[in-house]
């Protein structure tokens, strides 16, 4: 584990990997061993039956015996049969890759690791090698010589190891020359696992706490709406104003739905605070009223993560409640794959929504023609309007003992195109803003190394590992400007990045954007401030 | 060397040694110059369609580009229409950049592990060029064998065959294309055996037809600067061919029929290959797609529905609950 493997020992290990040959036997020859600190927990049988998903049993991945159906292995063939009939992508993927190495090394958990089955086109082949065996006459004929292999426990055992070693981030499909997208495979991998029961828990339990409760933590409605009230409580005491948010109110303007590990723990907190005075400002300054929701107090969807079936059943919770409620139009909080959720597959699983209105921001008057079918728009966007029609008293040098630097979350990114609305909102609230280097931001970024539910405790080292390359160019910029804040838009992100900032750069903190907003923004009647939303003082002079 | 190399290697050899047999020995010149040809673009013609109306018959059920730049978004927040496309123009540029540039492939950066505790990325367009250099001089090599199709040739081939003769070397004059694609596709293979991570990843079917091209331009090659071959006769050949009235010259050298065969089994295998990328690239929806899911409804033919936990679910469940803390409910 992590906690007896210190940074120069991981980095160590990590680099000897690299540097020597990969093993002399194939990889078909080389078995896979489940290790500790690179796996996380099997899914908890309660939390796998309450959704009604096959296979609920306590079972332990370090065990010789998974207690598989009898017939797994016709159920894996079945569901493997129905996803290309289904899914061109999948089909096209597993035929056309030339393994031409252009994504071997983009991966940031091959390149925090140095395992040969990290890389993208090895985590492919792991699938690719079956579908060749049963559904191709090539492999049927040749075998082996094409790259095909019969499916058998050990496959699947390396199937389940790897397949929650990828976090979806697409960063390998930037630079397949043919678009090929590691994360549609390990999609249609977990999507697999999941048919016999093979999940992990720190995803599986959220599944089951947001179907349940309406957000991944399992917050109910009345403790929901108590610890908001608690950051109200905060806010009066940094601002001496009492903020009033709505709950599940009918008739408001706008439904507001963000991750819920905001509402958790810091440092995503403070962006929680953050919403809550930004809308204590529109309210009292231009009358818009914003609603929370406890029934959809999640943007987040670990759905995503278990099957495209989990993932419509939790979503559908936004449009939902947005009907209900009778709102013009939705708002979406800071987060990752939420908006991958969102841009790619909302309106075509749970849509259209008719009943909502194209989102027009009523205080700019903007209408957000990008979000006119979705009728959702990204907080992100939102603020940047606002402040381009300088509708926002900002006061930037409230953040000037930061230097900031921004990480730009792999989903908003590589599957929406969200890029320089940030990067404005930080521009406009912030004085000290350096970028990191070109090939680690952007398209280009880095995951955390936690992404796509592994931010489990149980395997520190694949994610002190696999967010090597985010955390090398952090201390980049860290040793060359100083920077001392790293701001993001995830609420994965604010939960993953502190513990790798504090393994690899201790010296940098993490931020949500909203965080640095609310700093900024001078509410009206607000008391002289003397400390952030941290109740940290103001400058470090200040606290001398 | 390992398996996957070996076998390819000596799976071409062999192909390569079938036509001296065939033709030289056996005689059976019928058979390699006239029924193996017309079986292979059967096959390649047959079996390209197949692949793509079998890829076709999958929907695409959600629109997934892999965005590379700036969305549509605010009006004046500059887009990158390109590579994060928003209308169907947008997309075919990025496509023919993608088809024609390799656009993907350029971005293409190496990791390295330097002492010290930095890892950084360093300059590698190796692997870009040698690929545009390859697939550009194959065509450029394709269009000039039209010749032996068309009579009579059309200008842009002779045209063409004037750039690529444009050195002006030697007699006959040599076509840089031909050397280009044998330098390409060596520097292909030689680094699937020397970057290490490559060759773990490489199976047979990687090696044999980057063994099959090289031996298909070596005959060539050999062909043209070292036997007299006798080309009218070819010409009449393949032009019987493709006129359906196919004839079996004479006096026609054995490399020629080596060639030839070498084509026919590079064609045949084409559509059960990972060659078929070239179709495939035009299919892959993380590309071919506009990124406007947010603008325009994308319907998923099998969208099917799905148990939810309903509102009314969950107040009944906690209603009580609801109720003490001041939230509004449905039912009191």
């Amino acid at each position: 584990m992590a906690d007896e493997l210190k940074p120069e020992e991981l980095l160590n290990q990590t680099r000897q990997n690299h540097q020597s040959n990969p093993p002399i036997t194939s990889w078909m020859d080389t078995p896979t061993i489940i290790r500790k600190g690179m796996y996380c927990y099997a899914s908890n049988p309660k939390s796998v039956e309450y959704l009604g998903l096959p296979n609920a049993r306590k079972w332990n991945p370090i065990e010789d015996d998974w207690k598989l159906p009898d017939n797994w292995q016709e159920i894996i063939h079945k569901g493997f049969k129905e996803r290309l009939e289904r899914f061109r992508s999948i089909k096209v993927f597993m035929d056309i890759c030339v393994r031409c190495g252009a994504c071997a090394d983009k991966c940031h958990f091959f390149i925090g690791t140095g395992d040969p089955k990290n890389m993208p086109v090895l985590r492919a082949e792991l699938i690719r090698s079956i579908y060749r065996n049963d559904f191709t006459s090539a492999g049927k004929i040749f075998g082996r010589l094409a790259g095909a292999r019969k499916m058998t426990l050990d496959v699947l055992k390396e199937w389940w190891y790897y397949f929650f070693q990828c976090s979806e981030c697409r960063r390998c499909s930037v630079y397949c020359p043919y678009g090929i997208d590691t994360a549609e495979i390990t999609i249609l991998g977990r999507e697999l696992l999941n048919l016999i029961g093979l999940n992990i828990d720190w995803i599986a339990t959220p599944v089951a706490n947001c179907y349940r409760t309406g957000n991944h933590l399992g917050i109910q409605p009345h403790a929901f709406k108590e610890m908001i009230e608690f950051f109200c409580e905060d806010i009066e005491e940094i601002t001496e104003l009492k903020l009033e948010p709505n709950f599940n109110k009918k008739g408001a303007d706008i439904l507001f739905i963000t991750p819920s590990g905001d509402v958790f723990a810091d440092p995503g907190t403070y962006t929680c605070m953050g919403y809550l005075m930004l809308f204590h400002y529109l309210k009292e300054k231009y009358g818009l009223e914003v609603t929370w929701s406890t029934y959809a107090s999640e943007g987040g969807n670990f759905g995503f993560f278990t099957s495209h079936e989990t993932m419509k059943r939790l979503n559908s919770k936004m449009y939902a409640e947005a009907k209900r409620l009778g709102v013009k139009w939705i708002l979406g909080g800071e987060c990752g794959h939420m908006w991958r959720v969102i841009q790619q597959y909302m309106s075509t699983m749970n849509g259209p929504a008719d009943f909502l209105e194209v989102p027009v921001s009523p205080i700019t008057g903007t209408k957000f023609e990008n979000a006119k079918e979705t009728k959702m728009v990204h907080i992100a966007e939102f603020t940047a309007d606002l402040i381009k029609h300088g509708k926002l008293d900002l006061n930037p040098s409230r953040n000037d003992k930061y230097k900031i630097t921004f990480h730009d979350s792999c989903n908003p990114s590589r599957g929406m195109g969200l890029l320089e609305e940030p990067r404005y909102v930080i521009n406009q609230t912030c004085n000290h803003f350096y970028e990191m280097p070109t090939n680690t931001i952007r398209e280009q970024t880095f995951c955390c190394g936690s992404g796509s539910g592994l931010n489990a405790g149980e395997n520190i080292e694949l994610r002190m590992a696999g967010g090597l390359p985010r955390a090398n160019a952090v201390k980049y910029v860290h040793e060359k400007f100083g920077v001392n804040m790293l701001a993001c838009i995830c609420a994965v992100d604010r939960a993953a990045l502190p513990t790798l900032m504090e393994y690899w750069v201790p010296d940098v903190g993490v931020i949500g954007l909203h965080e640095l907003v609310a700093n900024a923004l001078i509410l009206p009647g607000e008391c002289e401030r003397t400390t952030d939303l941290r109740g940290e003082p103001l400058s470090e002079e200040e606290g001398e | 060397m390992n398996l996957n190399y070996l076998f390819s290697l000596l799976a071409v050899t062999v192909l390569f040694l079938v036509p001296w047999v065939g033709v030289d020995i056996l005689g059976k010149k019928e058979l390699f110059g006239l029924i193996i040809p017309y079986f292979a673009v059967l096959i390649f013609i047959g079996g390209f369609i197949h692949r793509i109306i079998h890829w076709a018959q999958s929907p695409v059920p959600f629109r997934i580009p892999t965005t590379c730049g700036q969305g549509q978004s605010l009006s004046w927040i500059k887009q990158n229409k390109i590579d994060n496309p928003s209308t169907t123009m947008g997309v075919i540029l990025r496509m023919i950049l993608e088809i024609v540039c390799f656009r993907s492939l350029f971005r293409n950066i190496r990791l390295e592990y330097r002492e010290g505790k930095h890892i950084s990325y360093e300059w590698e367009k190796w692997l870009w060029l040698g690929a545009l250099a390859f697939h550009w001089s194959f065509f450029v090599i394709i269009i000039r064998h039209m010749r032996f199709f068309t009579e009579p040739v059309p200008f842009f081939i002779k045209a063409l065959e004037d750039l690529d003769g444009f050195l002006q070397i030697g007699l006959p004059g040599i076509f840089i294309s031909g050397f280009v694609l044998l330098a390409a596709v060596l520097y292909l293979f030689f680094r699937r055996i020397y970057i290490h991570q490559v060759r773990y990843i490489s199976l047979a079917s990687d090696y044999f037809p980057l063994f099959l091209i090289m031996a298909i331009a070596i005959s060539g090659i050999i062909m043209r600067y070292f036997t007299k071959v006798d080309i009218i006769s070819v010409k009449e050949m393949t032009m019987g061919l493709v006129t359906f009235h196919p004839v079996v010259k004479e006096g026609v050298h054995t490399i020629v029929y080596v060639h030839l065969f070498l084509v026919c089994v590079l064609i045949a295998y084409f559509p059960f290959s990972k060659l078929m990328h070239s179709g495939g690239i035009f299919m892959s929806p993380t590309r071919n797609l506009a990124n406007t899911t947010r603008v325009k409804r994308h319907i998923n033919p099998w969208n099917y529905p799905v148990p939810v936990h309903t509102y009314e679910a969950y107040e009944s469940e906690f209603r009580e609950k609801m109720k003490e803390a001041g939230l509004p409910v449905e039912k009191e």
